[in-house]
């Protein structure tokens, strides 16, 4: 039943900010790197603003709510959905409803993917009813999609939702071969330099032709500053391999998206600092990409020292991020490094680092289960999002709601007067 | 000779293995088609010696679940099974199986392991016949490639049976078979010796966009509608003319009336025909992959017009829609627990739905369509028990289990052979680290009729083409 029980503490003392604080009590706490039953939590203006033993009660004197969690209760930072489609796109099989592919050029570097979210799509309530509180959104297609954002799965408006815009840049390996789609990203990459280190000369068109427009040579310069990372679809060990090459050799950030074969370079990605995403539910020789894909891969990453972000992409699916985080703990993974790899790890990789954990001055995106949440069985019974209750209603609960008991939609019942009956014409007649 | 069906309605009592193989074909349309069921070389049938499985909570699938329980294979079968402690078992190999569970064999209703084998690639896609849109005559089971690497993760998964089945492309795209999760060098030898034949049809988006792109109809659902009605018709036909000449031949010669007619030469076979003509006669199990309710609405009135009965909607996002309707007349929904939205047709997908199916009584069933998730069935059916248990519908552990095994055994048409914990059934047999619902539980032990197939602790490679391949870290 409901793992909350909410008290008021009444208290004369000065609350801490405006509206009462939280202080969730008793449960299972996640921290970023174990799981505690003795902390309380106090939550106030949207940020976690102490976590200290429960003996401690050094929010005595502070108008707070109580919050208290039944024993089997846990509380964990709110998950976040990394290389989500979420608010990008609608029905998976309907290309009206895409808004994750820009199209045109192949090199699309200014395209803002946070200017094409939706706040108001069915998926986002889907994915918050399963605990998770933001999402790296990221744009696809061509050679450089555009720049990917965070959003809070919170508001109807972009304004209300966008967190940060330009948190990594799309990047693909397009080409005749992965090998051609490197030197075209290297050639790109050379002419932003080559741009930027006089913009004079394009202006004057006294320059060379360079390989994209004015606009995404502008955008390219946090890449080649090293201050945005290239996100890049790879999954075979020698395009990784190549890619981690690429990476030092320019100097630029970089993030590998799929990862299959990743444990074969799992040393040389931990001293790159470079970060792999990958779904651990295809972790399978299912193509040639990955012939040495094995179920392990998340685990070996991880123990090598390389920071492991866990997802599947789907804006419709992304409620099975904490069964896919379960896989991973399943294949070898630390339960905390399975839970870190939806929740900390996201937020270290992509910014902003004060989400994603339970900690001091953190944002308060927080979830509590009735269970261990890497567990089937469990479910969010609340979902807080800057330290504010979000609804967690879905299409999903009305369309069981009105087909609880069929069949479905009755009949409304007139608002008028039933009007004197008509003499039918019998259709015999005549 | 493997028997052409095992009709739908089998004896009360189930057949052994032996009783199996001497049915005999009983039409002679199925004899016509018997010799394309003859054997190159027998199934792998196994040689296996009895073990008892004992103390380890056991789940039947039935109902019944032990604490504490025992269950003892012999000769391929579940000679018995209890609580407590089993009677002596002299010579028998013995297996003490503390915190561990023991459940029925998974069964994937819903599958094209083998038709579309990993890795994925051009050569590999045989799973829809494309070129037309009605290929009633086409067999899955001439496209099954053995070595397809998902099988043998698929029983790791504790999975031991599985329909596998044409795509849906097609309105009629071909026949499905019934596959026993067995190494074997063909898909001839996979076969799941006593399953019916099933048919793999479709309705909605896929087939009028696969064939009203390439100007063929339909391109609408009411083509799709006319199309399947008009093949039917013309099949009825075809059974008239099945059904006198055997009802002519059938007829003792000595009480045959003077003016009877000779028995005329057999009618033309025409493959495509004769397979729906077995849909007609209930010999051969219509499954239908259908997203929208009232699209089953249209299938379910195309079946009574046309005098066959559906065995099971596949995917059925839709069905608790309708689920008085299906419970009422015994057609089944195989679904999953929570997928939605990928297309329009899939949009009122709920994660309750299935809740709602088992609690109207209706022959509700998890598939995968997937095999990377009919890796984790188990998963999908603990998914499934929270959904309905946090709107308060009171379902047990057992019950979804046999989500996952009894109710597909059923849609399968093999639900006296496997799908339960029971004596004389099939020794098909998972035993799992901890609760099968457990986010780490993995099946350790995997028995296909009483054979161990699969030892978490000693793996075996089965695919050829996984041989050779191997990288060390």
């Amino acid at each position: 039943m409901n793992a909350l029980l909410i008290s008021l503490l009444l208290s004369t003392a000065v609350s801490a900010g405006p509206g009462p604080c939280k202080v969730f009590t008793g449960g299972t706490v996640a921290l970023p790197a174990e799981a505690r039953d003795d902390l309380e939590v106090l939550v106030a203006d949207g940020l976690i603003q102490r976590i200290a033993p429960q003996v401690d009660r050094s929010w005595d004197g502070e108008a707070c709510r109580i919050i208290s969690l039944e024993p089997d209760a846990w509380l964990t930072p709110g998950l976040i959905h990394v290389g989500s489609t979420l608010g990008l796109l609608e029905i998976g099989g309907e290309s009206s409803t895409h808004n994750h592919d820009a199209g045109g050029e192949p090199v699309r570097a200014a395209h803002d993917v946070a200017d094409a979210y939706d706040p108001t799509s069915v998926a986002v309530p889907v994915a918050r009813r399963e605990g998770i509180t933001s999402a790296v959104i990221v744009p696809g297609g061509g050679m450089v999609a555009g720049q990917a954002a965070w959003v809070q799965l919170e508001g109807r408006t972009q304004a209300d939702a966008v967190v940060r815009h330009g948190v990594a840049m799309g990047a693909s390996l397009s080409g005749g071969t992965p090998a051609e789609g490197l030197r075209l990203l290297r050639e790109l990459l050379d002419d932003a330099r080559a741009f930027a280190t006089d913009r004079g000369a394009y202006d004057g068109n006294r320059s060379r032709s360079l390989a994209a427009g004015r606009m995404e040579l502008e955008a390219l310069q946090p890449v080649i500053q090293g201050r945005m990372p290239l996100i890049v679809g790879a999954n075979r060990s020698a395009d990784i391999e190549a890619l981690i090459r690429f990476a030092r050799d320019e100097e630029v950030g970089l993030i590998i998206d799929g990862g299959a074969e990743a444990w074969l370079h799992a040393p040389a990605l931990a001293s790159a600092g470079i970060a792999v995403v990958l779904n651990p539910l295809t972790q399978d020789p299912s193509s040639f990409d990955q012939p040495h894909a094995r179920h392990d891969n998340p685990a070996l990453l991880a123990a090598a020292g390389v920071r492991v972000i866990i997802t599947n992409h789907s804006a419709l699916f992304a409620g099975h991020l904490r069964q896919l985080a379960g896989l991973a703990w399943r294949d070898g993974m630390d339960h905390a490094q399975a839970l870190a790899a939806i929740t900390a790890t996201p937020a270290l990789v992509f910014g902003p680092e004060d989400r994603g954990r339970i900690a001091h001055g953190a944002r308060a995106d927080l979830v509590i289960w009735n269970g261990d949440p890497l567990e089937l069985s469990s479910w969010a019974t609340s979902v807080l999002i800057e330290g504010r209750s979000v609804d967690t209603t879905t299409r999903h609960d009305a369309l069981f709601e009105r087909y609880r008991d069929l069949p479905g939609l009755p009949l409304p019942a007139l608002p008028l007067p039933a009007p004197p009956s008509p003499t039918l014409a019998s259709p015999t007649g005549e | 000779m493997l028997p052409l069906t095992l009709a739908v309605s089998l004896a009360l009592a189930p057949p052994t293995r032996a009783q199996v193989a001497e049915l005999t074909p009983q039409t002679t349309l199925a004899a016509a088609e018997a010799p394309g069921f003859a054997l190159i070389e027998a199934a792998p049938v196994a040689d296996a010696p009895s073990v008892l499985l004992r103390d380890a909570h056991v789940m039947t699938a039935t109902g019944a679940v032990y604490e504490r329980g025992w269950v003892l294979l012999e000769d391929g079968v579940i000679s018995a099974l209890g609580e407590g402690e089993p009677p002596p078992a002299p010579g028998v190999a013995t297996l003490s199986l503390e915190g561990r569970w023991i459940t029925p064999g998974l069964i994937d209703p819903h599958s094209h392991m083998g038709v579309y084998g990993w890795p994925d690639a051009e050569a590999h896609d045989d799973g829809n016949e494309v070129t037309a849109v009605m290929t009633a005559g086409v067999w899955a089971e001439h496209s099954v490639k053995p070595q397809d690497p998902a099988i043998q993760r698929a029983v790791a998964g504790g999975v031991t049976t599985i329909l596998t089945i044409p795509g849906s492309a097609n309105l009629i795209g071909g026949r499905g078979v019934v596959l026993q999760l067995v190494p074997a060098r063909s898909g001839r030898a996979m076969r799941f010796p006593g399953a019916p034949e099933h048919l793999k049809m479709a309705c909605g988006e896929n087939p009028k966009r696969y064939h009203g792109d390439q100007g063929r109809m339909p391109s609408t659902r009411m083509g799709a509608m006319f199309t399947l009605r008009q093949a039917f018709l013309e099949a009825a036909v075809a059974r008239q003319e099945w059904d006198a000449w055997e009802q002519a031949t059938a007829e003792p010669q000595g009480r045959k009336k003077k003016d009877a007619p000779q028995p005329a030469e057999p009618p033309e076979r025409d493959l495509a025909t004769e397979t729906l003509v077995g849909v007609l006669r209930g010999e051969i199990l219509p499954q239908i992959h259908c997203y929208r309710a009232d699209d089953m609405l249209a299938m379910l009135q195309l079946a009574d017009e046309m005098g066959f009965s559906i065995r099971a909607f596949h995917h059925a996002t839709s069905a608790y829609k309708i689920r008085d309707v299906l419970a009422e007349r015994d057609v089944g929904a195989v679904t999953w627990s929570d997928w939605w939205g990928f297309k329009m047709e899939a949009m009122d997908g709920i994660p309750q739905g299935v809740g709602l199916l088992q609690d109207a009584g209706a022959h509700v069933t998890l598939h995968s369509d997937s095999p990377s998730y009919g890796q984790i069935l188990n998963q999908d059916a603990a998914k499934a028990l929270r959904e309905a248990r946090r709107v308060g519908l009171d379902i047990s552990e057992d019950q979804a289990l046999a989500w996952i095994t009894l109710q597909p055994a059923w849609v399968l048409g093999i639900d006296q052979l496997t799908g339960s914990l029971e004596p004389g059934k099939r020794a098909d047999v998972v035993v799992w680290s901890g609760h099968p619902f457990g986010a780490t539980t993995r099946a350790d032990l995997v028995f296909i009729e009483g054979a161990l197939r699969y030892d978490r602790e000693r793996p075996q490679t089965w695919s050829d083409f996984e041989l050779g391949r191997e990288v060390q870290p």
